[in-house]
């Protein structure tokens, strides 16, 4: 099946019309020494119902995420998603357009759009917010090129809280500018606000601080208590940026009120499935004062000669398509359809919705917390405010008992922080969404209690279905 | 053509000065206490924020969101979503966009729960199955396209550019090369250059000759010893192959650049050649242009990157590897540029695009570019009496027509794409590329009829006799529109680029 428009006959019809004698006259522009003979070495061609049996086999061989309760986090998170963000996003009239360029037949997209930007500048309290970016990591990326676009820092502050992959992306992204990384420690599970200080007084002018809140432990970060040079955003000044999860804003006070700068996350939580991690989409929000610097797609209202009210694309001279080298960011297609799910999320929830999925995330992780706590040999490992996630720290391997809650209970228990740092080889990673239960909290706790009392595994591999594919 | 749920018409509305038929926001509908979803009933117990978390980090007062009732909200968005030109509408040429079909079958697959809820960080042996389809996917997409390996890890095609650039500088620092320089064809999609800046390179345009194709002369002249490698689109942005491409690799080779190709148009190439074989070291794909995922509305996308030997050991981490049946996720890799997703790039859009491989196969992927070319060439011989091709001669998947003459009538070509939309199809791209005065440039895709192609053909006549004979209605389109032609310039004047409650003081 390749949906062709027309059979091989009809195609030579339409090259005979055209004086084409023969399809291959069409190739004459390739070199000859370019061109392929044979057959690419793929597999052969399957109908829908091979395809399915296919896609069955390979999925068989993942754990079946319908049937086991997660408390897997750390950036991507199992909330509830209402069928009607899926019924609704998944229309084709939005599913498969493309970018709104042609504003009169784009309204559908544009609308949502400028219903987005509106959101999330409630949410973060923040002046402008664009049309969407990849994911959270490179909106944190994007929101540092801003920075030093704006004040010419060169050193970027990413203290050790943030999310280490988002850190990973950032020195990525900033590979080939004249900025560099400089971390800064953390102090029980916040970034270390004397060694911040420090940082601020001395050595070449900073462009920015990425601070995440809730940070990558989990636990709330002083924002209130950061040095003034950060909060007074003085036009040269170093830019506070806030990388914020959009759900906990339900609860939190908007990161504006903090002096950010930029205000950066990843769409997620809001009503986004975990995909394997992506797409997911993310927002990115700023002053007034950098709408000139804003990468990405803004959408304005504007007029008709009717005097109707409609939307459009908007201060594209920032754009890569009109500026290119002089542009403020070389994204193009980001995640529409990522934001659009946002966008019906938070109309469904609403403000008190996502209060209370907020709360809810807050009264079921402290029950959890407590009662994981109890185990013995189990202790919380940071104290202070926190949100959603916490650090536990176990009395063995946490890979090793990950993988035998998973085996023995079918409880998806957290995420390793070894896989970020070796030296952190027993510590957990526990996130507690509005989704779990009471039950399925107390299951996660009976499993772990068995798991610890009973004799320490070898090393073999666990968690394993059947292998192959 | 109206959709009058979406449409502000009730004088009793927050926006009660707009003009009938504005277009309505989701904020009009809000009523106090409305909701559209309720969440699990609390059976912990419960909690204040207040009593938990130090005042001074809490929200004071709500979000203003809308509240609103689930039905309204699924009359809204059916609302607007109507008002969307689209795939399953009617064709829809975007040039250098690729939109064609996107088969429900792919979608279903990719989005069925089993596939969708896994998460990343669960145990590798939990997660066989996914990894193994990303490998497989990983090997089919180096085949496509003739390279060492893959890395599935941009989530778009001007991140894959970003991506090149990054293993442009990595392959250059290894070997102690001083290179700056990145050459580009003056045809070149615009994230090209802003690529190339992004990652401390400088962009140097180099012409195309009079065939529309990159000029060897001027190309041979800029070549230098900083000369960091070249970017090249193929097809290039006029639908044309650069048949220079062997000559052009050869010669960036010989000064140790690399060659980077844009992929955005393979879908003119599956199974008729190999950019692997034209001496490219780097390329980008567009998923969802080639590979049918659908557009988004902007997006999602994914831009996996295929690379030549040399340049496998700097692939951004983590990659999928295979030990006998079981895949392993490696991240210990010393070479590697490093980060460039959190996690594995856009799996959904990628599980996707392998049902669509797997569909197809060999055959089905070479028969969807042969019938790309086959419309696209159909197509530009019968738009041509309208609107010029802009280079004589055959094209690959697309071509540019050049709204020129329409001048003379006082008539652009913006206009005339307007004026598209009144026959119920899409626009074309317009004014890119640059190097095409007035340009209009169009592509068909494999998914289309003989009928639809016929169909658009002669909407392009029609306008063409319209332009000459009443251009006002030209001038004017769209007229069959939801909303008219709208004033950008006033909107980017007094900026409004968020809703605000009615009597708020916006600025």
């Amino acid at each position: 099946m390749s949906y062709v428009g027309h059979t091989r006959e009809e195609g030579a019809a339409m090259l005979a019309e055209i004086g084409v004698a023969s399809f291959d006259d069409l190739l004459a522009q390739i070199p000859e020494r370019f061109r392929l003979t044979g057959l690419l070495a793929l597999p052969p061609a399957l109908s829908e119902t091979e395809l399915r049996r296919l896609f069955a086999e390979h999925l068989s061989h993942n754990y079946d995420p319908a049937q086991t309760p997660s408390f897997l986090g750390g950036g991507i998170y199992d909330h509830a998603i209402p069928a009607a963000v899926d019924g609704l996003s998944s229309r084709a009239e939005f599913s498969t357009a493309y970018t709104p360029y042609q504003a009169e037949v784009a309204q559908g997209t544009l609308a949502a759009i400028f219903e987005f930007q509106t959101m999330i500048c409630e949410l973060t309290g923040m002046d402008v917010a664009n049309a969407s970016m990849y994911d959270g990591a490179s909106a944190a990326a994007e929101a540092v090129l801003l920075a030093r676009a704006a004040n010419k820092g060169t050193r970027v502050l990413l203290p050790e809280t943030v999310h280490p992959r988002t850190r990973g992306v950032v020195a990525t992204y900033l590979d080939g500018t004249d900025c560099r990384v400089e971390l800064i420690p953390e102090r029980d599970g916040r970034l270390d606000g004397a060694a911040l200080a420090q940082a601020l007084e001395g050595g070449d002018r900073v462009a920015a601080l990425i601070v995440q809140q809730p940070n990558f432990y989990g636990c709330l970060e002083a924002l209130d208590a950061l040095p003034e040079t950060l909060r007074a955003g003085t036009p040269r000044g170093p830019h506070l940026i806030v990388s914020a999860d959009p759900l906990s804003l339900g609860l939190l006070a908007p990161p504006a009120l903090f002096g950010a700068q930029t205000v950066v996350g990843d769409l997620q939580p809001l009503g986004i499935p975990p995909q394997g991690g992506g797409p997911t989409g993310g927002y990115f929000a700023t002053r007034q004062a950098w709408i000139r610097r804003l990468p990405g797609r803004l959408v304005a209202e504007a007029r008709d000669a009717a005097g109707r009210r409609g939307f459009t694309l908007t201060l594209q001279t920032r754009e890569q398509h009109i500026r290119r080298d002089k542009a403020t960011s070389n994204i193009c297609t980001n995640s529409a359809l990522l934001m659009l799910r946002a966008t019906i999320y938070l109309a469904l929830v609403g403000p008190q919705g996502l209060r209370e999925v907020a709360g809810q995330c807050l009264a079921r992780g402290r029950y959890a917390r407590r009662r994981l706590g109890e185990i013995s040999g189990v202790t919380a490992v940071h104290g202070g405010p926190w949100f959603r996630e916490f650090v536990l720290r176990l009395p063995q391997s946490a890979e090793q008992v990950v993988a035998r809650v998973l085996d023995e209970a079918g409880i998806l228990a957290g995420i390793p922080l070894a896989r970020f740092d070796p030296a952190r080889e027993r510590e957990l990673l526990v996130a507690v969404t509005e989704k779990r239960s009471c039950a399925e909290i107390d299951a996660l706790v009976a499993a772990l209690s068995a798991v610890l009392a009973g004799a320490p595994r070898g090393n073999g591999r666990t968690g394993e279905r059947k292998a192959g594919g | 053509m109206k959709a009058e749920g979406t449409q502000v018409r009730d004088a009793g509305t927050a926006e009660a000065c707009l003009p009938a038929g504005s277009i309505g926001l989701i904020f009009d509908l809000s009523v106090a206490d409305h909701r559209g979803y309720r969440f699990p009933t609390l059976d912990v117990p419960a909690v204040e924020g207040e009593q938990e978390l130090p005042k001074s980090l809490l929200r004071d007062r709500s979000p203003r969101l809308p509240e609103v009732t689930e039905l309204e909200v699924v009359r809204h968005y059916t609302a607007l979503s109507v008002l969307n030109h689209h795939v399953e509408k009617s064709l829809y040429p975007l040039g250098s966009c690729t939109m064609k079909y996107n088969p429900k079958i792919n979608g279903e697959l990719a989005q069925q729960p089993a596939a969708a809820f896994l998460h990343p960080d669960a145990p590798e042996g939990a997660l066989q199955g996914l990894l193994a389809m990303l490998w497989h996917f990983e090997r089919h997409l180096a085949t496509i396209v003739g390279m060492e390996a893959v890395s599935l890890h941009p989530a778009a095609g001007a991140q894959g550019e970003m991506l090149g650039m990054k293993l442009f500088r990595a392959y250059h620092q290894q070997k102690g090369n001083q290179k700056r320089e990145v050459l580009l064809p003056d045809s070149a999609h615009g994230t090209n250059p802003a690529s190339v800046v992004l990652s401390g390179f400088t962009p140097r345009q180099i012409p195309s000759g009079p065939d529309g194709r990159i000029d060897l002369a001027a190309l041979a002249e800029a070549i230098g010893e900083t000369t960091a490698g070249i970017m090249i689109t193929n097809p290039n942005t006029l639908g044309l192959f650069e048949h220079g491409i062997g000559e052009i690799a050869e010669r960036i080779h010989a000064v140790d650049g690399l060659v980077y190709m844009d992929g955005a148009n393979l879908n003119a190439l599956m199974g008729l050649a190999l950019p692997g074989q034209m001496g490219v070291d780097v390329i980008h794909l567009n998923l969802h242009k080639t590979f049918a995922t659908p557009h988004g509305g902007g997006g999602p996308g994914a831009g996996p990157v295929g690379v030549s030997a040399a340049l496998e050991p700097f692939l951004p981490v983590p990659l999928v590897a295979r030990d006998g049946e079981r895949f392993r996720i490696v991240t210990d890799r010393p070479h590697s540029i490093g980060r460039l997703h959190p996690y594995y790039g856009n799996v959904g859009v990628m599980l996707c695009a392998y049902a669509y491989v797997r569909s197809l196969g060999a055959e089905g992927l070479r028969e969807a570019s042969r019938a790309a070319l086959i419309n696209a060439n159909y197509l530009m011989h019968k738009v041509d009496c309208a609107f010029p091709v802009a280079k004589r001669g055959a094209c690959m998947h697309e071509f540019v027509s050049a709204a020129a003459w329409t001048r003379s009538h006082e008539v652009r070509n913006i206009d005339v794409a307007k004026r598209i939309l009144d026959y119920g199809f899409h626009a074309p791209t317009v004014s890119f590329p640059l190097i095409v005065p007035d340009a209009l440039m169009i592509e068909p895709t494999e998914t289309e009829t003989r009928r639809s192609l016929d169909l658009f053909a002669e909407a392009l006549q029609a306008i063409a006799v319209e332009v000459r004979e009443q251009p006002d209605v030209v001038r004017g389109a769209p007229h069959g529109t939801c909303i008219g032609r709208l004033d950008e310039a006033a909107a980017a004047r007094r900026l409004r680029v968020r809703w605000n409650p009615p009597g708020e003081v916006d600025d």
